[in-house]
């Protein structure tokens, strides 16, 4: 299984698209390492630099609703994994991201709106993901700390390391 | 307490409930394309797993970039041709028969009310227009699609749009959507069927009802779906012909994929049309949509007319009323794509071709290229698109371009004044 968690940088933004995750020019690669350096681009944020250190050494990313609306394109998370990226925290992700990110492995961690805000404001630098509890915990300050709820086939698939391997032992 | 459409075709697709509410439906069609199926090609060869569940049920086309334009497309394009050459899969659109593929494979007749149908692209969701669950999927759930013939989905919502009243001359389906997804948000269909109901989709021709459910995915929505009727089966009956003894009779058994009366549904939303104004997009969203007449002073240098969304023979012929006998202004570039090598064909035979070339535009071989910026029509930093494309996202169609989306009414409007126009001014 994937190792989750780690410093995190925050995309205080809803509706952050696919194609401001990564631009449609690159989706001629056909390997996904090739996708690394391109990550976040075309991110409409004020002060976002996609060339900034906070991004390279992120594992986590938090920001708020509709995270990866628009295309099905899969690349939209394997720029992520590829940067070491494998967990998202939103208030809600689109259906395509989502499952796309449960099929990898991946996280898609929905909280709600008000632990959002609280996220956004505290800005804790790292988070720590305990799967087998359900909770996200703040080294920095042990005052934060939330559960989440995973539906049980996303965990699921995370635990067999993604959908194919899960579809190849079930079906 | 009856079921939806959504809720009968899950039923008799169902294989495996493996926990809470997802549900693992076969899949009767599963669509390839050469952008989002090279990697589960390569992926699926690399695990020594390199079959297909059905070659008779994958359908697969080159229509992103074509003619491929460098040595990365022309692998792309040669990855899933080698593919389907060496499974033996018929249905497979090269560039001597290829188009886009949502008007394309409809056009094929691959879709049947109540079939599964997945693709690595989002705008699957239009191939509910035939009564269909048609959900677009990243590319793991390509790669089990093609491998089992099985994806994953949680149990769906509904939400009951009902259209009512009678739109105005030079107001299309495409203004109805805009004003659609402006009422429901980008994220207000996540995770729901978009179901489309009423006497003016019941009057609407197949095209437009394409257009309807081609864009559900821009509200979050999983699949937009219509009724199958009459109308879809004189669409499909060169290819049902053999199943049915007459239309009659397929239309008696397409009843069976409508929703009951007496199903749930998540939402139900009702919209009288009759003072729908034609609509047209202003910022980086899909819901940020106004009156046309309230963008008069927006200048375009590019009017892009084509796309999944918009660029059937219908849409052409309605384009091709404001352009007859007109030339566009002299600052615009007017590109236009027919979606399919038929939509051309036929285009020609009209003399819409000509139309489009005597009023000046560019006329493209069928692509999704300029859609999603990877092909011909690329934006310029700073230059502004009138586009009956389905998404006006920041950089979509090139870094620092702005999309506006309309109709392809509105479009060829826009090329012929140089500004954001009402069409309706010209017609």
């Amino acid at each position: 299984m994937k190792m989750f968690g780690g410093s995190c940088i925050f995309l205080d933004r809803n509706d952050i698209n696919t194609d401001e995750i990564i631009p449609a020019k690159y989706l001629t690669e056909n390997s996904k390492l090739a996708l690394k350096p391109y990550i976040l681009e075309d991110l409409k944020l004020d002060g976002f630099d996609p060339q900034s250190d906070e991004l390279r050494q992120a594992r986590v990313i938090v920001t708020r609703q509709n995270f990866g609306c628009g295309s099905s394109r899969e690349h939209a998370v394997w720029v992520f994994e590829v940067n070491d990226i494998n967990v998202v925290i939103a208030s809600s992700f689109a259906r395509i991201f989502r499952q796309n990110m449960f099929n990898c492995g991946m996280l898609a961690l929905e909280l709600s709106e008000a632990d959002i805000d609280t996220l956004m404001t505290e800005r804790p630098a790292t988070l720590d993901i305990d799967l087998q509890n359900s909770l996200i915990t703040s080294k920095d300050t042990n005052a934060i700390q939330f559960t989440f709820t995973l539906n049980g086939f996303d965990r699921d698939l995370v635990a067999s390391g993604g959908w194919l391997a899960y579809a190849d032992k079930n079906y | 307490m009856g079921k939806t459409i959504t809720e009968k075709i899950f039923d008799s697709h169902h294989r495996d409930n493996p926990a809470g509410e997802t549900v693992v439906l076969d899949i009767d069609v599963v669509m390839c394309h050469e952008i989002t199926t090279p990697i589960a090609i390569n992926d699926l060869l690399e695990r020594g797993m390199d079959r297909v569940f059905d070659a008779s049920k994958i359908k697969a086309v080159i229509d992103h970039v074509t003619p491929s334009k460098d040595s990365k497309t022309a692998t792309q394009s040669k990855i899933i041709r080698d593919w389907a050459k060496r499974h033996k899969i018929k249905d497979f659109f090269d560039i001597d028969a290829n188009g886009v593929c949502h008007a394309l494979f409809p056009e094929k007749g691959f879709i049947r009310p109540g079939y599964t149908v997945i693709m690595g692209d989002s705008h699957t969701c239009t191939h509910g227009a035939f009564g269909a669950f048609a959900a677009g999927v990243g590319t793991t759930d390509l790669e089990v699609g093609i491998l089992k013939g099985v994806c994953s989905f949680r149990k769906p919502a509904t939400i009951k749009i009902t259209i009512s009243g009678t739109l105005q001359t030079g107001v299309y389906a495409k203004d109805v959507i805009l004003h659609i997804i402006k009422t429901l948000t980008v994220k207000g269909a996540t995770d729901k069927i978009i179901e489309f109901v009423g006497p003016v989709v019941d009057a609407m021709s197949m095209e437009s009802r394409m257009t309807l459910c081609n864009m559900a995915i821009e509200a979050g929505g999983t699949c937009g779906v219509c009724m199958p009727d009459r109308v879809t089966a004189e669409y499909l009956w060169p290819h049902i012909q053999s199943d049915y003894a007459t239309i009659d009779q397929a239309v008696e058994e397409f009843r069976k994929w409508h929703s009951d009366a007496n199903a749930a549904y998540a939402q139900t939303i009702d919209f009288d049309v009759s003072d729908l104004s034609p609509q047209v997009t202003y910022g980086y969203k899909p819901d940020e949509v106004k009156n046309i007449s309230d963008m008069s002073d927006t200048i375009v240098d590019q009017v892009y007319i084509g796309s999944c969304t918009n660029g059937r023979i219908e849409d052409l012929r309605e384009a091709a009323k404001i352009l007859k006998g007109k030339t566009i202004d002299p600052n615009v570039r007017g590109i236009m794509s027919p979606a399919t090598p038929l939509v051309y064909s036929q285009a020609m035979k009209e003399g819409i071709i000509e139309t489009f070339m005597s009023a000046g535009f560019c006329v493209t071989n069928p692509t999704c290229g300029a859609c999603l910026g990877m092909s011909n029509g690329v934006l310029a930093e700073g230059e502004v698109c009138a586009s009956t494309t389905n998404r006006n996202f920041n950089g979509r169609m090139g870094k620092g371009g702005m999309v506006h989306l309309m109709s392809p009414l509105s479009a060829a409007a826009a090329a012929v004044t140089g500004r954001i126009t009402d069409p309706r001014k010209l017609l």
